[in-house]
Formats: C-alpha cells, structure tokens, sequence
C-alpha cells in the first residue's frame, strides 16, 4: 500500500516536472522566432539608408539597387499568419538576403568607391544586421531543436499532450540558388 | 564561498582554541572576528567583483562608438549576444596593446565584457567573434559571479594574512610553549603547528581553488564559443595569434589573470603540462585549447562534405 503511495508520488513528481520542461522549451521556441521578426525588422529599417547613401556613386549598378529596394519591400509586405506564414517570411527574406549579398560583392568591386565617405561603415552595419539574422535563426533552429527532440523522447513524449506540445518548423533555406556551393575562382587573370 | 569561510571559522576559531588551552583567554574573539570579516568579505567581494576587476584594468565604458574599430566590436557583441540568446551585456575597452579579454559580472542581466585595444587590432571579424563568443560562454555559464568573486577574495586574504602576521609579531598572540598547559602537551603542539601552517598556507589555498575551478571552465567556454559562432577555427587562429603577442597585459593586474581568456602575465607554467602546471596554472595549455578547436573544425568540415565555403563565409 505504502510502496503504491510513494510510486505514485514518484511519477507525479516527475510529470510535473517534465511538463514544465516542456513549456518552458515551448516559450523559448515562440522568444527565438520572435528574435527573428525583431533583427528582420531592424534589416527593413536600415535598408532604405543604405540605398540613399550609395545612390550618388552608384548610378550605374541601379538594376542592383533597384533589386534591393523591390525586395525589401516585398519583404515588408508579407504579413501573413497561420501555418504557411513561416514559409513565406522567409521566402521573402531569403530574396532580400540575396539581393543584398549582391549588392555586397558589387561594393566589393569598386575599391575607390569602398574609401569614399561612409560606405565602409554601411558595410559593417550590414554584415552586421545579416549575422544578427543568422545567429537569431541559428538559435531558433537550435532551440525548436531542443524542443521537437524532447516531446519525442520516451518517457517525455508520454506527457507531450498534456502539454499541447507540437513540432514546430526549422528555419530552412527556401531558396534553391542559395543552397549551392559558390564557386570560387581563385586564378589570377 | 562556504569553504571559504570554513577555512576562515578554523583560522579564527582554532586559534582561540589553542589559546583556551593555554588558559586566560575567556571569549573566543578571534574566531567570531574572522568569521565575521569572511562572511562580510565574501558578501562584499560578490557586491563589489565586478566593478572593482574593471576599475584595477583601468578599462572605459565603449557607450557611444566613434571609430570603425569600436563600432565593429559593438556589432559583435550585439551578434554574439543574440546567438547566445542572452542579453546584451556592457563593454568595456581596457588601454592596453596586448591583445586579451574577460568578462565579469553577477550574472546574465548584469554582465560587463572587457577587450584591449590590442584585441581590436590584432584580431579580423570572425576572430574577435570568437573571442566574444568564449566570453559569452562564461557569462552564459555564470561562470562570471564565481570567477569574479574570487579574484576579488585572493585580494582580501592576502590583505588579511598581512595584518595577523604583523600582529602575530607584536606579540598580539603569545605564543608560549606550554607553560601552564602541561596536561595538553603533543595535542596542542600538532594543532598549534597545523595552525600556523594553515595561516602561511592561506593565500596559497584560495588561489588553488581559484585554478581548479576555472581550468575546466576554460574549455567549455571554448566549446561554447565554437557552438554559437559555428566556426571553432576562428577561436583557434584568434587563441594562436593572442599568444604569439607574448608581451604580459600589463593593464590587467595578477588578481583579475584567472579571468582572461590567456594568461595576462605571459607564464611559462600555462605552457606547460604535467602535475605542478595541472594545480598551478590559472588556464589549460594553449596548445590542448587549440589542437582541441581545431579537432572540432576538422570534424565540422567532414560532416558538410568537405567543403570549406561555409566555414569561411560570414
């Protein structure tokens, strides 16, 4: 009878302290992703300055500018919510980052352009701004992982729905092109 | 910290011992004092740790970046910050050449990261993310509050071991060999004796605590860094080029060493392995942190297929 007792005691413990476990895994997930929305916002805020500063002495790569600012407001627009909501945020996002790594590698052929005035600066606050993306998205990857491992594990996953606890989605490159390996061509010509 | 103020309680309390034996001595003063000062010491240590570390660097606040170099520092504090997932902490530049940094604080919502100016100049973007990242590791960890503290304890013993010695010399503790305590004889020689040592020891002690609970810290915070920057070959170069600066920080003072993410004073112990480098030196071999950062990028690059680009893009 008394071994019954303090069994059941035993387990109690335990699935409380498994269930908040998961929730708290739960909550970090939903911190991270948000994470996420607040450094892709500070990439929509920075964008529209860093056009205007290289505007003046990029007047012949406008196709490249052009491709940024289209994106970036594409980019801005996708507001939607529900289960493909993920998807198309980082479709979108993925275009604006392509788009501006483009425009990273066309700053990187104008040396003299790189000297004059603020552009160097611009260029450090937008490897910035796309490593803070990159590091949000790695620790919601991270984090999701955690948390997807965990509500599967045996004997965790017999408390999992209780806890309302589903898998939730990886941040992944949606983007084909992006996936490729860049090639390199190092020869001197 | 409760070992330390045990230590202390045995100090102060054994003393009164050995002094009750050889009679008049009514109230233990001794060891209520010192009990007192290392429970007063270790409070105070943990309130002030932090503030006093910087201050004895000299470093300044980073508040409001103006060079290129400094703003790229705050970038990467930022960066590293959210790939940890802890808040931004403050930064400190420390007036030094020599490339070196620490962190400091009570935990992830008060934390202070400290760089010389050499770091910035010695050290590309991904390296000084590398270091940033150890150092988040540490806070993240909260590694900081404990590291912190005893460093600021090392200090206070060292003060607190000059003052008994020199009252010990004015005569402030008769030592008289057993004139009225007959009766106690060879006990209170040995005690007397393991007393004395533990006094000449003190200092010693702290700091082989202070060593044996950061070396191990050091490469997990290793691994860590390697965790959120994803790229361990970069904490490796960052670490090769922080030694080949051999010149000893000189800004940052022995107390603080066991902070730092290389010795500041240029050891030859740190160097070196063995049973007296194993207790003595306040960080692993440089060589073991690096071989093992770099066994950590050879595996990563296995498992991508051999390919080098994403190891050496962002």
């Amino acid at each position: 009878m008394w071994v019954l007792l303090v069994l059941v005691v035993i387990v109690g413990l335990w699935m409380v302290s498994a269930y908040n476990g998961l929730i708290s895994l739960k909550n970090q997930t939903v911190n991270a992703f948000k994470q996420i929305d607040v450094q892709l916002k500070r990439r929509h805020d920075l964008i529209p300055n860093l056009v205007n500063a290289v505007k003046g002495a990029m007047d012949f790569e406008r196709s490249t500018l052009e491709a940024v600012i289209q994106a970036r407001n594409q980019a801005v627009k996708v507001n939607a919510s529900g289960p493909e909501a993920m998807k198309q945020v980082s479709q979108a996002e993925n275009a604006l980052s392509g788009a501006l790594s483009r425009l990273l590698v066309t700053v990187e052929r104008y040396p003299d352009l790189k000297a004059t005035g603020n552009i160097g600066q611009l260029q450090e606050e937008l490897t910035s701004t796309e490593n803070r993306i990159a590091f949000a998205r790695q620790l919601y990857n991270d984090t999701a992982t955690q948390y997807n491992t965990k509500q599967q594990q045996f004997p965790t996953t017999l408390v999992a729905g209780v806890a309302h606890a589903e898998r939730t989605d990886l941040w992944e490159i949606e983007d084909q092109a992006e996936r490729a390996v860049p090639q390199v061509d190092l020869s001197r010509r | 910290m409760i070992g330390f103020v045990l230590f202390f309680a045995w100090l102060g309390f054994g003393g009164d011992y050995i002094w009750a034996l050889e009679g008049s001595h009514p109230f233990p003063w001794l060891g209520l004092f010192l009990t007192t000062a290392a429970i007063i010491g270790v409070w105070y240590a943990y309130k002030t740790g932090p503030e006093k570390v910087l201050w004895s660097t000299g470093a300044a606040e980073l508040t409001d970046p103006k060079t290129d170099a400094e703003r790229q520092v705050a970038n990467v504090v930022d960066e590293m910050a959210i790939a940890a997932g802890v808040p931004r902490p403050r930064i400190w530049i420390i007036p030094d050449d020599d490339p070196n940094a620490f962190a400091t604080g009570h935990d992830m919502r008060d934390a202070h990261i400290a760089v010389t100016r050499g770091l910035l100049t010695v050290c590309n973007r991904d390296e000084l993310q590398a270091v940033i990242g150890h150092e988040l590791g540490h806070v993240k960890n909260l590694d900081i509050r404990l590291m912190t503290t005893l460093a600021a304890l090392v200090g206070a013993v060292l003060l607190m071991r000059d003052g008994m010695g020199r009252m010990m010399r004015g005569g402030g503790i008769p030592i008289r060999g057993g004139r009225k305590s007959k009766n106690a004889g060879p006990l209170l020689a040995v005690l007397l004796a393991l007393w004395v040592i533990s006094w000449i020891l003190a200092p010693l002690i702290i700091q082989l605590l202070a060593l044996a609970v950061q070396r191990g810290r050091e490469y997990l915070a290793d691994a860590m860094s390697a965790q959120f920057t994803r790229n361990p070959l970069a904490l490796a170069s960052a670490l090769a080029k922080i030694e080949a600066a051999d010149a000893p920080t000189r800004a940052i003072k022995s107390g603080a060493a066991h902070l730092c993410i290389c010795d500041p004073l240029g050891r030859r112990l740190t160097n070196s392995e063995g049973w007296l480098a194993d207790r003595f030196a306040t960080h692993p071999p440089m060589s073991m942190r690096i071989s093992r950062l770099k066994g950590m990028g050879y595996a990563q690059l296995k498992k991508e297929g051999g390919s080098f680009t994403s190891s050496v893009s962002g």
